[in-house]
C-alpha cells in the first residue's frame, strides 16, 4: 500500500514537472509549480517528515506561486521561444545525471534502518532528546535546541532576502504618487467581504496555535508565522492594502522584521552572560530541562516574528509593484506580454 | 533488487534534471526561477528519502513507539526550504526591476540590449 | 570573554545587521559598522594569536557537543582567512561613506550598510564553522547579500549581472547541498572532524567520488574558477565601487578557504590528491585560467572589468598551487590568498577614487590622469606592479613561493607558465601607465577636477603600502601560511 502510494506520488510530481518544463503558457507554470509543492508535501507526508510537509505546503503551494503570479501579472504569461542551446544543456545535465545515477549506485538501499545516516548521530537525538530538552518532537529539539544556530542562520536568510527585495523595489516606490489599494477592494462583494471576516480570525488563532505548538506537534515559529502573513494578506487582498499598512505599514513590519533576529540573537547572548555557550538555554531557568523549554519558546516567537514580517513586507513590495504597473499607461504593454 | 530499492533515488534524480534542464535552456527568466524552484524541491524530496526507515513514524515521541524516521534530515530541510524561497523571492523581485528597466524578460531580448551598437 | 572569542567573530556583525535597520539614519549606520568591523577585526587578531600559542579551538554552539551540536573549530588555517576579511572589511568601510553617498540615494544607505554586515557576516560563519551543513546556510546568507549589492549598481546592466549570479551561485549552492546529503548519508554526520575520520572507510563508494565531484563544482562556481567564471567580469564590473573591492578581496577568498578545507580536511589527502586525478586537474585548470583571462582582460576598455578578469587569472595561480600539493605550493596558495585581497583591496579602491572624480572606469578616463590624480594613479601603478609580482611586493613573495614549488616538484612548465602569465599582466598594466602619464585628456572628455576626497585616498593606501611593507617585511604572513600548509599536511601546527 504504502509503495502504490509512493509510486503514485512520485509519478504524478514526474508529470507535474515535465508539464511545467512543457507549457508556454507563465499562468499555467506558475499554478502547476503549486501542485508541485503540494504533492512534494504529501510525499514528505508518506516518509514520515509532517514538519517538513507542513512547511512545504506552505511555501511550495502558498507563499512561491502568489509570488509567481504577482511578478507575472507584471511580466507577461507568455514565453517566448527558447534561445538556440537547448543541446548544450541537454549534455550537461545528462552528465550531471550520469553522475548522480552512478553515485546512487553504492548507495544503502531505500528505508534500510541499518543505514549509517540512521545508526551514527541521530539515534542520539530519538534516545537521548526528552531527557535533555523535555519535548516530544524531535523535529523541534533539534531545530530549536541541537541545531540552534542553523536556524538562527535561517531566520537571517529571510531577513537577508527581506532587506533585498526593500533595497530592489524601494526606489521604485518612492517616485511614486500617494498609494493606493492593490486591486480596487471589492465594496460589492458582500459575500467575499464577509467570508473573509469570518475566516481571518480562525487563521490568526491558528498561527498562534501552530506557534505554541510546536514541541508537542508538527509546527513551530516558520509556519505560524506564514499562517499569520496569510491572514493579513488575505485582508489585504479583499479590503485593500490600505486597510492593512495602516495596522502595519512600512516601518512597523521593517521594524518587527529586525526584531525577530534580535530577540533570538539575545536568547543566545543572554546563555553567553550566565557563563553558558551561546544559545545554551540549560541556564535560563532553576533546571536545564525548562530552561531548555523556555528557550526554545522564545526562540521560536523570535522566528515568528521575523518571518510574519518579512513576508508581510515582501507582499507590500510585490502589490505596490503590481499597482504601479497597472497606473503607468504603460501598464498594457507591461500586463499583456508579446506572444512568442 | 537494484532496482525496488533505489527507484525512489532515480525518479528524484530525473526530476532534478529536469529542473536543471529548465534553469539553463530556458530563456524566459521567470521559467528559469521555477526551474531552479524544481530542481530544489527535488534535492529535498531526496533529503527526506534518506531520512525514511522501513515502519517508522513522524520523530513524534510517543509511548509504545519504538521506531521512527530520521528527524535530521527533515532539519535540515526545513531550514533549506526557507533558504529557498528567499531565494526565489529576491530573484523575483530582480526580475522585476530588469523588466521595468529593460522591457521585456527573456534572455534573448536582454542580451540583444546590452550589445554596444 | 575569550573562551567566547569564536561565535563573537560571527555574533557581532550578525547581530548588528538588524541593529541598523533600528539606527536607520546613515551616517550613523555608517560609524556603527565601521565601528563592529574593527570589533571583529581585534578578535580575530586575538584569535589567530590564541590558535598560534595554543592549538586548534574548538567552541560548541549551544553547549552542545560535536557531532549532535553544530561546533565552530578554529585552526591556523581559518584564524588566517577570518583575519585576512575582517581587516580588509574594515578599510573597504573606512573608505565606503563618500563613495556609497554618492554613488547610493539617500534611502539605500542605511540597506546598503544592513547588507553590507550580512554579507560579512556571512562570509565569517562560512570561514569560522566546523559544520558543513552551517556552511550551506552561511554561504546562503552571504550569497543573498551579495545579490542585492550587486544590484544596487547604478548602470541597468547591474541587474542582469545580479540575476545571472543568483542563477549560478544558487545552482552551485544546490550541489553543495546535494554533495552534503551523499556524505551524510554515507556517514551519518554533518560534523567535519567526525567525516574526515568516518571518510576513509567508505572512500571508495561511488556516492563518496559523487559527492566530492558535487561539493568541488559547487565552490568552484563560488570561486569562478576557469571556465566557471563566467559570472564574475559582469557582477564586478556594475557593482557599487566599495562593493567590488570588498568582493574582490574577500568572497573568492573564502571560496578558496572552502575548497581547501573540504579537500585537505574533510576528504583528506590521501583521497583528494593521491587516488583522485585531481592534481592535473587544477593545475589545468588553473594555468588556463590564468592565461584565457589576462589576455581577455588585455582587451577591456572597462578597468574595473579589466582587473575583473584579472581576479580570474589570479584565482588560477592560487588553484595551482592547491594542484602541485606540496607544502611549500599550498603555503604559496595560502599567502596569495592575503597578497591578492590587499593588491585587488587597494586597486579598487583606487578605482572607488576615480569613479568618484570622473564618474567611470573608461580607460578614456585614465588620460592624464597621473597630472590630475597623481595620487590616485601612483596607488594603481604600485598595485598594478604588485598584480605582476616584481621584486619588493607583496606580488613577488607569493609568486616566488609559487615557483620555488613547481621547480621542488619537477613541474618546471608550470613554473615556465607562470613567469609567462606575469607578463600578459605587465600589458594591461602598462596600458593603464601609457594612458595616464603620456597622453592628454580627450578634448569632449569632461576634466577631471582633482584628487579623489582623503577619506577614499587614505584607506585606499594603507593597502598600498601593505603591499610594500609586506612585500619587503615578509615574517607574519609567511610564518602563520607555512605552519598552516604543514598543519594541513597533518604536520604540527
Amino acid at each position: 500500500m504504502d509503495l502504490l502510494l509512493d509510486l503514485a506520488l512520485l509519478s504524478l510530481l514526474l508529470l507535474t514537472a515535465v508539464s511545467i518544463a512543457w507549457t508556454r503558457d507563465m499562468f499555467a507554470a506558475a499554478m502547476l509549480t503549486g501542485i508541485y509543492g503540494l504533492l512534494s508535501a504529501s510525499f514528505f507526508m508518506t516518509m514520515g517528515a509532517v514538519d517538513v510537509a507542513f512547511t512545504e505546503a506552505a511555501v511550495g503551494a502558498g507563499i512561491s506561486p502568489l509570488l509567481i503570479l504577482a511578478t507575472l501579472a507584471l511580466c507577461g504569461r507568455n514565453q517566448k521561444a527558447d534561445p538556440p542551446r537547448a543541446m548544450l544543456a541537454l549534455c550537461l545535465v545528462g552528465a550531471v545525471g550520469a553522475l548522480l545515477i552512478a553515485a546512487t549506485l553504492d548507495m544503502p538501499a531505500f528505508g534500510d534502518p541499518g543505514a549509517p545516516a540512521h545508526i551514527h548521530v541521530a539515534p542520539h537525538y530519538i534516545g537521548e532528546s526528552f531527557a535533555e530538552i523535555g519535548i516530544p518532537n524531535v523535529v523541534t529539539s533539534v531545530l530549536a535546541s541541537y541545531r540552534a544556530f542553523d536556524t538562527l542562520g535561517e531566520v537571517v536568510v529571510i531577513f537577508t532576502a527581506g532587506l533585498g527585495v526593500l533595497s530592489l523595489l524601494l526606489a521604485l516606490r518612492e517616485q511614486q504618487h500617494p498609494i493606493r489599494a492593490l486591486s480596487a477592494p471589492h465594496p460589492q462583494h458582500l459575500v467575499l467581504r464577509l467570508v473573509a471576516k469570518v475566516l481571518i480570525p480562525p487563521i490568526l488563532i491558528y498561527a498562534l496555535y501552530v506557534q505554541f505548538h510546536g514541541e508537542y506537534g508538527p509546527g513551530g515559529g516558520f509556519q505560524a508565522g506564514v499562517i499569520f502573513a496569510v491572514g493579513f494578506i488575505l485582508y489585504a487582498l479583499v479590503f485593500g492594502l490600505d486597510a492593512v499598512k495602516r495596522v502595519a505599514g512600512h516601518g512597523v513590519v521593517q521594524f518587527l522584521a529586525a526584531l525577530g533576529v534580535l530577540i533570538y540573537g539575545s536568547v543566545g547572548l543572554l546563555g553567553m552572560a550566565t557563563g553558558k555557550n551561546f544559545l545554551d538555554y540549560s541556564a535560563l531557568a532553576a533546571d536545564p530541562v525548562s530552561g531548555q523549554h523556555l528557550g526554545i519558546i522564545v526562540i521560536e516567537l523570535g522566528v515568528g516574528i521575523t518571518v510574519a514580517a518579512v513576508m508581510m513586507l515582501v507582499f507590500y513590495l510585490f502589490s505596490e509593484q503590481l499597482q504601479r504597473g497597472l497606473e503607468d499607461g504603460s501598464g498594457k504593454e507591461l500586463t499583456s506580454g508579446r506572444a512568442g | 533488487m537494484l532496482l525496488t530499492s533505489l527507484y525512489n533515488y532515480w525518479v528524484v534524480i530525473a526530476l532534478m534534471m529536469i529542473g536543471l534542464y529548465m534553469v539553463l535552456a530556458q530563456g524566459n527568466l521567470i521559467k528559469k526561477i521555477i526551474g531552479l524552484n524544481i530542481f530544489q524541491t527535488s534535492v529535498f524530496i531526496f533529503y527526506i528519502s534518506v531520512g525514511k526507515v522501513n515502519g517508522g513514524n513522524a520523530p513524534i515521541l510517543a509511548h509504545g513507539e519504538t521506531i521512527y524516521s530520521n528527524p535530521l534530515p527533515h532539519v535540515l530541510i526545513l531550514t533549506a526550504i526557507v533558504v529557498g524561497i528567499a531565494t526565489t523571492s529576491l530573484a523575483l523581485a530582480l526580475v522585476i526591476r530588469i523588466k521595468r528597466a529593460y522591457g521585456s524578460v527573456e534572455e534573448r531580448d536582454i542580451q540583444a540590449e546590452d550589445r554596444p551598437c | 570573554m575569550l573562551t567566547h572569542l569564536p561565535i563573537l567573530q560571527v555574533i557581532l556583525p550578525l547581530v548588528a545587521a538588524p541593529s541598523c535597520l533600528i539606527i536607520r539614519r546613515a551616517s550613523l549606520v555608517w560609524l556603527f559598522t565601521l565601528g563592529v568591523s574593527i570589533a571583529a577585526f581585534a578578535v580575530s587578531a586575538l584569535l589567530l594569536q590564541q590558535v598560534s600559542t595554543s592549538g586548534a579551538i574548538t567552541y560548541g554552539l549551544g553547549g552542545w557537543d560535536a557531532p549532535w551540536g553544530i561546533e565552530y573549530r578554529i585552526d591556523l588555517l581559518n584564524a588566517w582567512v577570518l583575519l585576512v576579511v575582517t581587516g580588509i572589511s574594515t578599510v573597504v568601510l573606512a573608505a565606503a561613506r563618500a563613495s556609497v553617498q554618492a554613488e547610493m540615494d539617500q534611502a539605500r544607505q542605511t540597506l546598503f550598510y544592513t547588507l553590507y554586515l550580512l554579507c560579512f557576516a556571512g562570509l565569517l560563519g562560512i570561514v569560522a564553522t566546523g559544520d558543513v551543513f552551517n556552511v550551506f546556510v552561511f554561504l546562503e546568507i552571504s550569497s543573498l547579500a551579495t545579490y542585492a549589492l550587486i544590484a544596487l549598481g547604478r548602470d541597468r546592466r547591474a541587474l542582469w549581472a545580479a540575476f545571472q549570479y543568483l542563477i549560478m551561485g544558487t545552482i552551485g549552492a544546490t550541489f553543495i547541498l546535494i554533495g552534503i546529503g551523499f556524505l551524510y548519508m554515507m556517514t551519518g554526520t554533518l560534523n567535519m572532524a567526525d567525516l574526515a575520520q568516518r571518510l576513509p572507510e567508505v572512500s571508495s563508494s561511488s556516492t563518496v567520488l559523487a559527492a566530492f565531484a558535487f561539493i568541488v563544482v559547487g565552490v568552484c562556481l563560488k570561486l569562478a574558477l576557469f571556465p566557471l567564471h563566467m559570472w564574475l567580469p559582469n557582477a564586478y564590473s556594475f557593482a557599487p565601487s566599495i562593493v567590488t573591492a570588498f568582493l574582490a578581496a574577500t568572497a573568492t577568498k573564502v571560496a578558496l578557504y572552502l575548497l581547501v578545507r573540504f579537500t585537505f580536511t574533510v576528504f583528506g589527502v590521501q583521497f583528494s590528491l593521491t587516488s583522485l586525478p585531481l592534481q592535473s586537474l587544477f593545475i589545468g585548470l588553473g594555468l588556463a585560467g590564468v592565461f584565457v583571462a589576462s589576455v581577455v582582460a588585455i582587451y577591456q576598455v572597462d578597468i574595473k572589468r579589466m582587473l575583473a578578469y584579472s581576479s580570474v587569472a589570479q584565482v588560477g595561480y592560487m588553484v595551482v598551487g592547491i594542484g602541485i600539493s606540496s607544502v611549500v605550493a599550498v603555503q604559496a596558495t595560502l599567502l596569495h590568498l592575503f597578497n591578492h585581497a590587499l593588491m585587488k583591496g587597494g586597486l579598487f579602491l583606487a578605482l572607488a577614487g576615480l569613479a568618484y572624480r570622473a564618474g567611470s572606469c573608461h580607460i578614456d578616463a585614465f588620460r592624464g590622469l597621473g597630472r590630475t590624480m597623481p595620487w590616485t594613479m601612483a596607488a594603481i601603478v604600485i598595485g598594478g606592479i604588485s598584480l605582476i609580482g616584481m621584486p619588493l611586493t607583496v606580488g613577488f613573495v607569493s609568486k616566488w613561493y609559487l615557483i620555488s614549488a613547481a621547480l621542488e616538484s619537477n613541474l618546471w612548465f608550470v613554473a615556465l607558465l607562470v613567469v609567462m602569465g606575469s607578463l600578459v599582466a605587465v600589458v594591461y598594466i602598462w596600458r593603464l601607465v601609457e594612458a595616464a602619464y603620456f597622453q592628454e585628456p580627450a578634448g569632449d572628455q569632461p576634466p577631471v577636477v582633482g584628487e579623489a576626497p582623503l577619506s577614499l585616498l587614505l584607506p585606499t593606501w594603507l593597502l598600498i603600502s601593505a603591499n610594500l611593507y609586506f612585500g619587503i617585511d615578509t615574517r607574519l604572513p609567511v610564518e602563520v601560511t607555512g605552519a598552516a600548509a604543514q598543519y594541513l599536511f597533518g604536520g604540527a601546527q
